[in-house]
């Protein structure tokens, strides 16, 4: 009946039984589609999502490696590690990155001008890496945090090993320091190996020896929840975690010598300048100094902005390290050398007297090169001249030896290059000649630079460093080493490995003769009544020779220009002392710089004698044994029994120093 | 002979009266009402642990039961006639109540669903799961099967208009569950085959047309469905663990409560929507299996009852009501393996929530009336 208006049940019944049993078709079909689908995702695809569902849960989590501590050469602690609270953050789980830092600068907890920075600092890392805001908080941080800490999701206090600097500012250009790991360094270090770590060597020791003294980071696998928290839950589906512990640090061990360190940074008082001392039978750095310094430990705990701004806007330049980037005119440091020169190339009579009455003439010219602080000195032999500095015999002797001898003769004492110390940032200096001069300035050179340079004025620039090197060179005849900072690297076990000294080529051409007429005249600079720096220096148990220098202030560093307008204070010269002793078999030389603090023997002779003294003599205040000739070298750090001492003991101002301030063992040893 | 065969007849019929005459007196089908507990309690094993052997959850999951089970059997005694009878009332109600959820509705979880009647909170949707296909079927009882074009277009727009008014609240998952119960009972009247395929095709616009009013999260449940990889931390995750959940399960499973993607949170909506996926992970195919194996029996005894009945309301109510059931069931497991597009269906019996329980036992409680009261009907 199709298309009846009349109803047929029983057609209808049949239809709708029909349209069931299609129904049931159906169902069944659909009932094995969803079947097959649990099978290939169940049977088929089973490795692939349980190793997805592992990777789920199991996250590993970096186990930082203590950093390597820092020891003078006697084994006394300068830097170590110690608990800090910092303040972190993970970005995954933070709900809005801007509001949580918005509100934690609003608690003070960061510095509004570092805001910008830190939040870059953030997207530049994974999402679920957690970041370091602030690496050390105060403890009235802490509380003002913890008050606040259910508000700030994602945002926890840690419990992290940081850089403790015992000392402070002291060595701290040689030390260098530790900070918050930058984009830059993420540029040049493996991200994997530094997963975890919070900080990286900066600059100094640091920085150059940062793959020892950071080690090796270990990581521990966790179980974690889909908010990718850490759960403690164990059960079926806890897997195998591992773990592999982390690799500490190797310690470093310095050259510095600690009680000589702080005598240097002492007696330094105000000044700006440097100090730079040198062992030269091995080029172990005993001291490093740079004046005005400033205490490392801001940047281990994170610098602000505004600190920073301090100490980088300061017109002392705190941060400038001065003994191995500060380049200045050698002034009158330079003569032993030109006499040497001069030696070298049978130029010239140690023996015989040449005659100073106060101003020098090249040969036909009427330009006068005048005597600078002492009128006129009569007849001088070469040790006389050298003692009392006569400018008009070096004039004459430099236009003698002419600039090209000279330039060839210097460059093996170092000048002009770098002295290739095991830390960053040295820079070489001048040593001019004329292709110098060609290649720099365009120009020809004039035979009155030549007579300029010596008295060690001119284009010569040289770094405290370079001048404590050319000590070294000078008090082992001829024998140097490459300057070093660290002399052995002491493993996790215990061991020391010893890094050895690294000779330098001899130089060539000077006899033992010439050397010993060279040494007599600077000795007579420090102990002969009429030498410069006789009157500040001598009656020291021990022989020193040492030479004065006073560079004039036209360039205090390479980068200022000569019109450059200083205040009047600083348009005084730079004072310059550079000494050797014991004389006859030298254990230490020195260069020390005073900026702006006039004659050279005033102010820095005193200085270097107080280093020496400090280096030297024992608590008897005669020379140690141990650094006489024959002396067992004293190179066993940590052997030696470090007694505790107070940081900032009065030092003594006698000429004779009673007792040393012996190396202290910082409190911290962790 | 005989009195042997008599008396072994009426042995067997004593011992089976015991349950049977219990049954029957509540007007209740013994094998449906077996799957539907079986299904019921299988699922608050699974609750327990997809909540995270949370007691609260399971005592409220229980109340639910128990109150669909009291749905049920008041329903189950309800006599056929009367129930036809207040069909368009009912109709009526519930296309009234969707407005006035439109209207003054409580809104929740982004969506105006919530009708609050002071004391409770009352989802009319659910109320239409019911009401369309009884509407549906009271429409076509009286006239000649199958429906001519005329009843058709009446038809469509007894369904449309109480699917169009869910869906906007917004719920597609439910508005999509109503218009198969109303499409449902149309088929099995007999919908001819050409018709059905015209009808496709102009769904087929229709989905197109509507892509334009669907809210940004609707479209974005579809792209993610095709391909879930755009957005794997978005709106692809929950495919996508849902996916490892199954897949990590194996066969036979991780083992009760040590499904690590359900019991680390990384399944969401673990013990509502996709606690499918918590039962795979955990039971393996295995348990996966045994679920559909008893959702099948329920289907088909529902089908079977549906069947016996006599007259057209019943035949095509229950028989709406007995396939809506698959369809619930398949969208779900569809939808968690990802062979579907994400959207709000519960596993009937055994996700967690809602007032879903006690409406689905409330048809089966119709569907059992349906089928006892049979004899009384007169055809």
């Amino acid at each position: 009946m199709p298309a009846g208006r009349i109803k047929d049940h029983w057609g209808e019944q049949r239809l709708f039984d029909q349209r069931s049993l299609i129904a049931g078709v159906l169902i069944v079909l659909l009932t094995f589609v969803l079947l097959g689908r649990l099978y290939l995702l169940q049977v088929v695809r089973h490795d692939y999502y349980a190793e997805l569902s592992q990777g789920n849960r199991v996250r590993t989590e970096p186990i930082p490696a203590s950093r390597g501590l820092i020891l003078d050469r006697n084994g006394s602690v300068m830097v170590n590690n110690e608990p800090a609270y910092q303040l972190e953050l993970t970005r995954e789980q933070v709900p809005d990155l801007n509001d949580t830092l918005k509100r934690l600068t609003a608690l003070n907890l960061i510095d509004p001008e570092d805001l910008d920075g830190i939040k870059h600092m953030i997207l530049s890392r994974r999402s679920f890496d957690t970041v370091p805001l602030r690496l050390r908080l105060t403890d009235e941080e802490i509380g003002r945090f913890a008050v606040h800490r259910f508000e700030f999701p994602g945002v926890d206090l840690a419990t992290r090993q940081t850089r403790h600097y015992p000392f402070g500012e002291l060595g701290v250009h040689a030390l260098g320091y530790v900070g918050a790991i930058s984009e830059q360094d993420l540029d040049h270090i493996d991200r994997a190996a530094y997963a975890g770590t919070a900080l990286i060597g900066k600059l100094g020791v640091e920085a150059s020896y940062e793959k020892p003294l950071h080690g090796q980071n270990g990581y521990r696998e966790i179980l974690v929840n889909a908010q990718g928290r850490s759960v403690e839950r164990q059960g079926a589906y806890a897997p195998e975690l591992r773990a592999v512990a982390p690799t500490a640090g190797e310690d470093v061990v310095l050259s510095i010598d600690l009680p000589t360190q702080k005598v240097a940074e002492e007696v330094f008082g105000d000044h700006r300048g440097a100090v730079v001392a040198i062992d030269p039978t091995n080029g172990d750095v005993l001291a490093l100094v740079s004046k005005p310094g400033f205490d490392p430990s801001i940047f281990a705990r994170g610098v602000t902005r505004s600190e920073y701004a301090a100490l980088s806007q300061n017109i002392d330049k705190p941060l400038f390290n001065r003994a191995l980037r500060g380049t200045y005119p050698s002034g009158s440091t330079i003569k032993p050398v030109i006499s040497l020169a001069g030696l070298a190339n049978h130029m010239l009579d140690p023996h015989k007297d040449e005659f100073c009455a106060g101003v020098y003439y090249l040969p036909g010219s009427r330009l006068a090169f005048r005597e600078g602080k002492f009128g006129r000195h009569g007849n001088l032999d070469l040790p006389h001249a050298i003692a009392r500095s006569c400018d008009v015999y070096f004039y004459r002797l430099a236009a003698t030896i002419g600039i090209d001898k000279i330039a060839a003769f210097m460059a093996p004492f170092g000048y002009g290059s770098l002295t290739g110390i095991d830390i960053g940032g040295e820079k070489p200096g001048v040593l001019p000649s004329p292709e110098w001069k060609r290649r720099v300035y365009k120009q020809a050179w004039y035979p009155g630079e030549t007579v300029n340079v010596g008295i060690g004025q001119g284009y010569l620039l040289v770094t405290p460093l370079q001048l404590a090197h050319v000590a070294s060179v000078i008090a082992g005849r001829g024998k140097s080493y490459r300057p070093r900072l660290v002399t052995a690297l002491r493993d996790v076990n215990g061991e020391l490995h010893k890094l050895p000294p690294i000779e330098n080529p001899s130089i060539q051409g000077v006899t033992d003769e010439d050397w010993n007429i060279v040494i007599e005249g600077m000795i007579g600079a420090t102990s002969w009544p009429g030498g410069t720096a006789y009157a500040f220096v001598h009656g020291t148990p021990y022989t020193m020779a040492g030479k004065t220098g006073t560079a004039e202030v036209v360039t205090v560093g390479r980068n200022q220009s000569l019109t450059a307008k200083k205040t009047d204070e600083r348009l005084k010269d730079h004072a310059w002392f550079i000494a050797f002793a014991p004389a006859e078999a030298p254990r230490i030389a020195v260069a020390v710089l005073a900026e702006n603090a006039g004659f050279g023997a005033t102010t820095s002779s005193p200085i270097a004698r107080k280093v020496i003294d400090a280096y030297l003599l024992g608590p008897d205040g005669k020379v140690k044994p141990s650094l006489l000739p024959g002396g067992s070298p004293a190179e066993s750090p940590a052997a030696k029994p470090a007694e505790p001492a107070q940081p900032g003991v009065p030092l003594p101002e006698q000429k004779q120093a009673e007792s040393p301030p012996t190396s202290a063992q910082a409190h911290k040893q962790s | 002979m005989i009195y042997e065969e008599v008396n072994s007849e009426s042995r067997a019929r004593r011992t089976l009266t015991g349950a049977a005459r219990i049954l029957s007196a509540l007007k209740i089908d013994g094998p449906l009402v077996t799957g539907l507990a079986l299904i019921s309690v299988y699922g608050l094993i699974v609750l327990y642990s997809a909540s995270g052997q949370s007691i609260p959850t399971i005592v409220r999951t229980v109340m639910r039961l128990l109150l669909g089970a009291v749905a049920m059997l008041v329903l189950a005694r309800v006599n056929p006639n009367f129930l036809r009878r207040t069909t368009p009332w009912l109709y009526v109600i519930g296309v009234f109540l969707l407005v006035a959820v439109a209207v003054f509705g409580h809104i929740g979880l982004g969506a105006q669903r919530w009708l609050s009647l002071g004391f409770i909170k009352f989802q009319p949707s659910e109320l239409m799961k019911l009401a369309v296909p009884m509407m549906c079927a009271w429409y076509l009882h009286e006239r000649p099967l199958p429906p001519s074009f005329l009843s058709l277009i009446l038809l469509s727009v007894l369904i449309l208009v109480p699917v169009g008014l869910v869906a906007v609240e917004p719920d597609l998952g439910t508005a999509a569950l109503i218009g198969v119960a109303g499409v449902l009972v149309i088929v099995m009247a007999g919908l001819q085959v050409r018709v059905m395929a015209a009808l496709l095709g102009l769904a087929a616009v229709g989905a197109w047309v509507g892509w334009d009013f669907m809210h940004d999260y609707q479209r974005k449940r579809v792209l993610t469905f095709i391909d879930p990889q755009t957005d794997p931390l978005g709106a692809g995750y929950h495919i996508i663990q849902s996916q490892i959940a199954i897949g990590s399960g194996g066969i036979f499973g991780k083992g009760w409560m040590n499904g690590s993607q359900a019991q680390l949170d990384f399944l969401p909506e673990r013990s509502t929507d996709f606690i499918f996926a918590v039962i795979g992970e955990e039971f393996g195919m295995l348990g996966v299996s045994l679920l559909l194996v008893l959702y099948m029996f329920v289907t088909a005894r529902a089908i079977y009852l549906a069947m016996q009945t006599q007259d057209t309301f019943a035949r095509l109510l229950a028989g709406s009501l007995a396939l809506t059931f698959f369809v619930y069931v398949f969208i779900n497991a569809g939808m968690v393996t990802g062979l579907l597009p994400v959207v709000g269906v519960p596993l009937p019996l055994v996700s967690y929530g809602g007032t879903s329980v006690v409406t689905l036992l409330a048809g089966f409680g119709i569907l059992m009336a349906l089928y006892s009261h049979r004899k009384l009907v007169s055809s």
